[in-house]
């Protein structure tokens, strides 16, 4: 971590003198609130009623791929606040994701476990687990950790558990664990189709909800000072390392929950789920719609996995190409994701404070109020 | 007993002694500059007391507790602050948010999650919004304002944890003179709570606004003592006028 000291102890440093007046406000436009603010409640009113409908007008197997799509749009909502609002590079994310999965495949394995009451709370806590202790190894040192060593670290653990698990032949190895019974609640089970579909969409609706309540919250204004500049709020008195130990572990355990939804909704896990493929492509997902947007993280996830699976049925050999470029296009013209193309900057950070045209706070009601004779 | 003490602070990067045996104490209430040639070691002094550099050796004390190796939230939560040398502002967040960040950080996490300040903290935000000459911007962005404006944002920002200690590192840099002028009014009525510490090239703001100088030259104290007592003294002039 000897970079994090360095960084330290550039801090305040910079030109001696700044030139011109001026100069530094003219690098970003003027901030006054626009009119046309509310977008954001109409983009995500709009993707929870198509997701309402689909499987009304779905074919079966659509069904049980869009399942997938919403799981995996948990799994983006917890890159999404690691990274796009704590500004934490977790290249591992896959790591909660993987592990919550296999060890909730092997409680229906070994233990003969498959109630969703059981399993659920299982693997969110072994998404906790996991990430309270990486984070914990990562995030909590004397110094801040470089963005560098924090996502060599993730990226290292969920490769090595990627490694592990091929070659433990308890996990089942490059096979993984196959033939994972269904999830039960009491004497039902739970099968592919519209049944898992709505549930899994009910968990990303809640979970989807608790998120905008944190990131809305004074927690998220903090969330924001550790994103656009951690050192100076350290300078504040903000314990940013527990900041970010804290979020980071509240990403592990939705990834966690995604996981184990995963793994009982195919029906197998595999070590792919654990390794670099599943960790950066739940990167690409939330680059792709949004990073520092909840619904950016999901429309990404939509648009990805939707338009891969269109190509790869119409397009059977240069699909990953195509899909590959138009991942560069988006990245390079839109740095801030498709949703940037219908919601401006103002209303993407939002307001924590008091908002104009939102009346007088209660104190300066009171105060009007003894004015008046 | 003053409120700050630090004594024998050396600092040594590599083969460069950027401080060697500097000491800066304060007392309460008092508004102390910390002036010297480029390159003296004014600015490294400064880290060295706000946390962002551990002196090689040497030791801080700050309302006598020796507080050497806090980390900066340890400082701020003692009671000190810093403003940078650079503005570092949170340009895409609105002034409000930005004062409010600063109020907030010593809320709990509990608080902080079910947002219990917020309400509490608005009158406080406005009072700094207004006693800076920013409230009329409150719901902007940050970086829409002058670079003058966002200095004194974050002099406001410093302000807000209540420290008992300010450090500002070059608070009128790139300012004009009239936005200097402004400053110096700005910063007169927090004396009554608050020490400060200002690193500053402009002698002319220096000696209007500070109380006592200390003198740093090639990492060294050259004099220490009220501002005429510094006017008066011959081995200043003379580094003044050797590199005028």
């Amino acid at each position: 971590m000897g970079g994090a000291r360095e960084a330290v102890a550039r801090i305040g440093e910079g030109p001696d003198v700044v030139t011109g007046e001026g100069a530094p406000a003219a690098s970003a436009p003027a901030g006054r609130t626009s009119a046309g603010w509310k977008v954001l409640p109409i983009v995500e009113g709009l993707v929870l009623l198509i997701a309402l409908v689909l499987p009304w007008v779905l074919q079966d197997y659509l069904t049980v791929f869009a399942t997938r799509v919403v799981i995996l749009a948990l799994f983006a909502l917890s890159f999404d606040l690691v990274w796009g609002y704590a500004g934490i590079m977790s290249f591992g994310q896959a790591l909660f994701f993987g592990a919550a999965g296999y060890g909730v495949a092997l409680m229906a394995r070994d233990l003969n476990v498959t109630s969703i009451l059981l399993i659920l709370p299982a693997g969110t806590l072994i998404g906790l687990t996991a990430s309270l202790l990486l984070g914990g190894f990562l995030l909590l040192g004397r110094y801040p950790s470089s963005v560098i060593f924090v996502s060599l670290g993730t990226l290292t653990g969920s490769y090595a558990a990627d490694r592990l698990a091929r070659g433990w032949y308890y996990l089942g190895g490059q096979n993984g664990i196959p033939s994972i019974p269904p999830l039960t609640l009491g004497s039902y089970e739970f099968e592919e189709g519209p049944v898992y579909y709505y549930m899994v969409l009910g968990i990303l609706v809640v979970t989807y909800l608790l998120c905008r309540f944190l990131v809305r919250s004074q927690f998220g204004l903090a969330l924001a000072g550790l994103r656009e500049n951690e050192q100076r709020i350290a300078f504040f008195g903000y314990k940013a390392q527990h900041l970010k130990a804290i979020v980071f572990a509240i990403g592990g355990t939705i990834a966690g929950l995604a996981g184990s939804l995963y793994a009982f909704h195919e029906g197998f896990v595999w070590p792919n789920m654990l390794g670099v493929v599943f960790s950066t492509q739940v990167v690409l997902y939330v680059l792709f719609g949004g990073s520092g947007t909840l619904i950016g993280a999901v429309i990404g996830t939509v648009i990805i996995e939707g338009v891969s699976f269109w190509l790869s049925d119409n397009y059977r050999d240069v699909w990953p190409i195509i899909l590959g470029v138009l991942l560069l296009l988006v990245i390079m013209f839109r740095p801030l994701g498709l949703i940037s193309f219908v919601l401006g900057e103002r209303e993407r950070v939002g307001s924590f404070g008091k908002e104009p045209g939102k009346g007088p706070s209660k104190a300066a009601k009171k105060e009007a109020g003894n004015a008046a004779p | 007993m003053p409120l700050l003490e630090a004594s024998g602070i050396s600092k040594v990067f590599g083969k460069l002694t950027a401080l060697d045996g500097a000491a800066l104490t304060v007392g309460e209430n008092e508004f102390h500059g910390l002036i010297g040639p480029n390159g003296s070691g004014k600015s490294t002094l400064m880290k060295c007391v706000a946390g962002a550099e551990v002196p090689t050796t040497g030791k801080v004390s700050f309302v006598n507790t020796d507080i050497t190796a806090f980390s900066p939230t340890e400082r701020a939560r003692a009671g000190m602050s810093l403003k940078f040398q650079i503005t570092s502002v949170l340009p895409t967040l609105t002034l409000y948010d930005n004062i409010l960040l600063a109020l907030q950080a010593q809320s709990s996490l509990f608080d902080l999650v079910l947002s219990r300040t917020r309400n509490r903290l608005h009158d406080q935000v406005m009072t700094m919004l207004t006693q800076f000459r920013l409230a009329d911007r409150a719901y902007d962005a940050a970086a829409a304002l002058s670079h003058g404006q966002q200095q004194w944002l974050e002099i406001a920002m410093a302000l807000a944890g209540k420290p008992r200690l300010l450090l500002l590192d070059e608070p009128t840099g790139g300012m004009s003179l009239e936005e200097r002028r402004v400053t110096g009014e700005l910063l007169q009525p927090i004396k009554q709570h608050c020490s400060l510490v200002i690193v500053e090239h402009d002698l002319d703001f220096i000696r209007d606004i500070c109380d006592r100088l200390t003198v740093l030259d090639q990492g060294k104290v050259l004099a220490s003592g009220t501002v005429a007592e510094i006017q008066a003294n011959k081995s200043v002039q003379e580094i003044y006028l050797r590199r005028a």
